[in-house]
């Protein structure tokens, strides 16, 4: 499981970072989704990766802390995964603006000669 | 204690509701917003000094002077916490001064030069009070973002190709920052186990060798992050475009928005790698070192070749902000110190450079900026040979004399002479640098330091130049007068700011005991660690067994 994850964050990573150095709008939109994407998956493996343990302690008894998966990870990568839908959101509106007014979808706002 | 505890809290409430109630009226309706919020800003500007009496309490009234406020009473370590100390108050009310001025200018015209601009100050002015205040890495990303969304929209405020445009990269580069922020985070707590800054200094010297490569990599990713917002030599090609092309008012309120950066950065080097860190003791003071002079440099260069004036003052803000990452780096107490004095004395220099370029480019006919440098290379001679006699009897047009007046004390507070308080701030750092007390042997002065100092230096001198040069083709030897309509609010909180640096001239050695002060608190965070764990290293197995 360390394995697939880590070559899936790689991989997003990868492909992010290689898409936000495009020339175009879009790819930069999509490499920084990417990099979001890859950027929520790190934070979870942060908390360590565990199969079929529950974040939330349950009521009553003794609890073996052993026994739960970190929540605070869970907890981060949540609001992460907020802030990020909102800031990419308004890039999209600020792309859709710069598309509009310079009639060209270049980074620089006009093509390179 | 009583309410004057929640007052930590208010400077979070307050421009949220202030810009949430802005929301619900029409956009017509811009006197009322315009009053609503003025109102509130002059609460903020209240509130950051009450905090700051607060934390400057003397010591025999508090015992402790940083005070914490924890969020829904949860103990520190699990629960979310606000931390109050001197340099959080002395940044709130930089930042409440600097709104002040910039809402005060706005009202001319610029607020109503697009939807919304009430309510994105405010949302601003939460992002600021919360990152200033919050205790804890997480909810210092979470205000940043708050900050940088409310950015992003202020920038962009007024429209226009050239602002769309610049806004993009800004957007783009900040967004990439925030993404590096977060695995940072995220790094420092997958081998600390904590998020809280003062709970993370305690564990940090106990963290086990195999793990501190993967911590150091966390910490330096989440200092990129910061560093780009800082405006750090080869991370800041963004930030004097993205200055330029906003508004005025926005511009000026920008000033603040790289110290957020000097701050946290300031902040967690000093508490997380200060004297009792162990093995990371003075971790990525080198850089910030090195890293600030390359800036200096770079902003000195910057300022030299600008040929508009919006970009010789992003290169200023550059220059300000590598003073500063140089003075963190050198980690004295002395210096960091001077490099506070310094960085209220420069924020307020351009944040009121800013205000003033918008209404002194109304005086000028459009190119004369880049006339500026390109005529002395090519030569006018003739034409200035010939009209000599003609501008004997020119007299200056009262509005250009106050705007003139004005850019003089600037270019006075930019370059550090003496009169003003930038000369009292290079001063401070200088000699703390070069540590003259006894005068003794100024043999042990390493290489570096000499290099910095002559850095400084040479950057107030290239100032000097390049607003003296400015000047002179601006106001004293205009190709044409062009008289601008100036309005009183926009003048007024320019003197304002100016007025300010003139007070911190008068009052320096207040301003100069309360860094002090600051400094020294910072240097021993054990006070910041005790106030905001009231358990820590007491009975912490018990506190927890407790829970």
């Amino acid at each position: 499981m360390e394995l697939t994850l880590a070559i899936a964050i790689g991989a997003l990573t990868g492909s992010g970072v290689w898409l936000i150095q495009r020339p175009r709008t879009y790819q930069v939109i999509i490499g920084l989704s990417l990099l979001s994407y890859a950027v929520n998956l790190f934070i979870f493996s942060m908390g360590r990766l565990r199969i079929g343990a529950a974040p939330v302690l349950g009521q009553g008894g003794t609890v073996n802390p052993a026994d739960y998966a970190d929540p605070v990870p869970q907890a981060l990568v949540l609001t992460a995964i907020v802030i990020g839908f909102a800031t990419t959101a308004l890039f999209l509106v600020v792309l859709l603006a710069s598309r509009g007014l310079t009639g060209s979808d270049h980074v620089d706002g006009r093509e390179p000669r | 204690m009583g309410w004057s505890q929640h007052l930590l809290i208010a400077p979070i409430l307050l421009p949220l509701a202030t810009g949430a109630t802005l929301l619900l009226f029409d956009e017509r309706r811009h006197v009322l917003k315009a009053g609503l919020n003025f109102v509130s800003t002059l609460m903020f500007l209240a509130l950051s000094i009450a905090l700051l009496r607060l934390a400057d309490a003397p010591p025999a009234e508090a015992e402790a002077l940083t005070r914490s406020y924890a969020l829904g009473n949860w103990p520190a370590p699990f629960g979310i916490v606000l931390v109050l100390d001197r340099l959080s108050a002395l940044m709130l009310l930089l930042s409440a001064v600097l709104a002040i001025a910039s809402l005060v200018f706005s009202l001319a015209r610029w607020h109503k030069a697009g939807p919304h601009f009430h309510t994105l100050f405010q949302f601003l002015l939460m992002g600021l009070g919360g990152a200033f205040l919050t205790g804890d890495l997480f909810n210092l990303f979470v205000f940043f973002e708050v900050l940088l969304a409310a950015s992003y929209g202020l920038m962009l405020h007024g429209s226009g190709v050239f602002r769309v445009r610049a806004g993009l990269h800004y957007i783009a580069v900040n967004l990439a920052a925030s993404l590096l922020f977060l695995i940072g985070v995220s790094l420092v707590y997958g081998v600390t186990g904590t998020l809280n800054m003062a709970d993370l200094a305690v564990r940090l010297p106990g963290v086990a060798d195999e793990d501190r490569m993967l911590l150091e990599a966390g910490v330096a990713i989440l200092g990129v992050a910061f560093l780009v917002k800082a405006g750090m030599w080869p991370l800041c090609f963004w930030l004097p475009a993205a200055y330029m092309a906003a508004a005025a008012p926005v511009a000026a309120l920008f000033a603040v928005l790289s110290k957020v950066g000097v701050y946290v950065l300031l902040r967690l080097t000093l508490l997380l790698f200060g004297s009792e860190a162990g093995a990371l003791t003075g971790f990525g003071g080198p850089v910030l070192l090195f890293g600030g002079m390359a800036t200096v440099a770079f902003g000195a260069f910057g300022v030299l070749a600008s040929q508009a004036m919006g970009r010789l003052a992003g290169y200023s803000l550059l220059v300000s902000s590598g003073t500063l990452l140089a003075a963190v780096g050198m980690g004295d107490t002395a210096v960091v110190s001077g490099a506070l004095f310094y960085m209220v004395s420069s924020t307020l220099t351009i944040s009121a450079l800013f205000l003033l370029i918008e209404l002194v480019e109304r005086a000028q006919e459009p190119g004369a900026d880049l006339l500026t440098v390109t005529m002395e290379a090519y030569g006018d001679e003739v034409e200035a040979e010939e009209d000599e006699e003609e501008e004997v009897g020119v007299v200056m047009p009262g509005a250009l004399a106050i705007l003139g007046v004005c850019f003089g004390c600037i270019a006075l507070l930019l370059a550090g002479l003496p009169p003003l308080s930038g000369f009292i701030a290079k001063f401070a750092l200088l000699t703390a640098m070069l540590n003259l007390d006894g005068l003794g042997a100024p043999a042990d002065i390493p290489a570096r330091t000499w290099v910095l100092a002559a850095l400084l230096i040479l950057s107030g001198l290239a100032a000097l130049l390049s607003m003296m040069r400015t000047g002179i083709r601006t106001f004293w030897a205009p190709l044409e007068v062009i008289v601008p309509r100036v309005l009183v609010v926009e003048v007024a909180p320019i003197i304002m700011l100016i007025g300010l640096c003139f007070a911190l001239t008068v009052q320096g050695g207040a301003l100069m005991g309360y860094t002090d002060a600051t400094a020294r608190s910072l240097h021993s965070p054990g006070g910041y660690i005790s106030s905001v764990l009231p358990k820590a290293g007491v009975d912490d197995g018990a506190g927890e067994a407790a829970q």
